[in-house]
């Protein structure tokens, strides 16, 4: 009888255990699979969009990409200082489902390029991983916002680490809750340390330039990647060749 | 129980090792598809947003 309770107990124990592992392993490295495979199809239908003749702005909405659902991705990011071949789509919303198909846009900020703060946030770790290198990024780097008008060129003017519940980060003027802004800003939070929620991670940037689409050609994006400033293993390097209706 | 489970399943040895080893897929593509994103939200390592 004891035999066979010790037995029992013994196998739902490895089974727990087993399970853990199981979610280990679907957390740090399948929600990166299915996430990069879903954000990169909407980078895919966004640059798609943005190329099509007609005015106004495009957004991939639930009906191009079912995981959508009842929210849009409406911009790509990107940042040189995290590969020339790094852009991720930009979700309105900042919820779990939104931040597993990209960047999120924290819904009441500035829009991108406005006077204000564009803010999003992304995942340090797992589900693609977006903000994975944000330490990395130095003043003075680029990052860049398209959107189917133009295309924002912010620069990194600095960082903090500050607790979740600081939302003054995001405020119109960062830090200064309450104060009419004058400036195009944009910033960048992300959690901190990697595989912990304990502290975030935010860079902060100021808008240098507006191009309209349709003028934003391959120097544009040289004279982008150059100005990215020293990179320790370079990966601005190989500058993805841009075109002017930015399709490729 | 898994010896039970054992017991349970028809066939010789190696129709009894195939069995598991479909069971044990089927319980993995139930966890990665509907149990683990469900359970993920939960936990507290995920968040990346400052507020609410």
């Amino acid at each position: 009888m004891i035999r066979r309770v010790v037995g029992w107990t013994g196998e739902v124990l490895v089974t727990l255990g087993v399970l853990v592992l199981l979610f280990v392993a679907w957390q740090l490295w399948w929600t990166d699979v299915v996430a990069e495979r879903a954000q990169q199809q909407i980078v895919r239908s966004l640059t798609h969009d943005f190329a099509a003749e007609g005015p106004g702005p495009a957004a991939v909405t639930g009906d191009t990409y079912p995981g959508l659902g009842g929210s849009r991705a409406f911009a790509v990011i990107r940042v040189p200082r995290f590969g020339a071949d790094y852009a991720r789509p930009v979700v309105e919303g900042v919820d779990a489902p939104q931040l597993a198909l990209g960047v999120g846009h924290y819904e009441g900020t500035a829009r991108p390029g406005r006077v204000g703060n564009f803010a999003v946030a992304g995942h340090r770790t797992t589900y693609g991983r977006p903000f994975h290198d944000i330490d990395t990024l130095r003043p003075g780097d680029r990052v860049i916002v398209e959107t189917k008008p133009r295309v924002f060129v912010y620069e990194v003017t600095g960082d903090e680490i500050v607790r979740p519940w600081q939302t003054e980060v995001i405020a119109p003027v960062p830090d200064e809750v309450g104060a009419r802004p004058t400036e195009r800003l944009l910033t960048m939070t992300s959690c901190h340390p990697k595989y912990s929620a304990t502290y975030r991670y935010v860079t902060h940037a100021r808008l240098v330039r507006t191009v309209p689409r349709a003028r934003w050609h391959l120097e544009d994006w040289d004279r982008v990647t150059d100005a990215a400033g020293p990179a320790g293993p370079d990966p601005a390097a190989a500058p993805v060749p841009r075109t002017a209706t930015g399709g490729s | 129980m898994y010896a039970a489970l054992w017991r349970a399943l028809p066939g010789p040895r190696w129709a009894r090792a195939v069995q598991c080893l479909v069971l044990a897929a089927l319980v993995v593509v139930v966890l990665f598809q509907w149990v683990f994103p469900a359970v993920a939200p939960l936990l507290p390592f995920n968040d990346n947003t400052v507020g609410g």
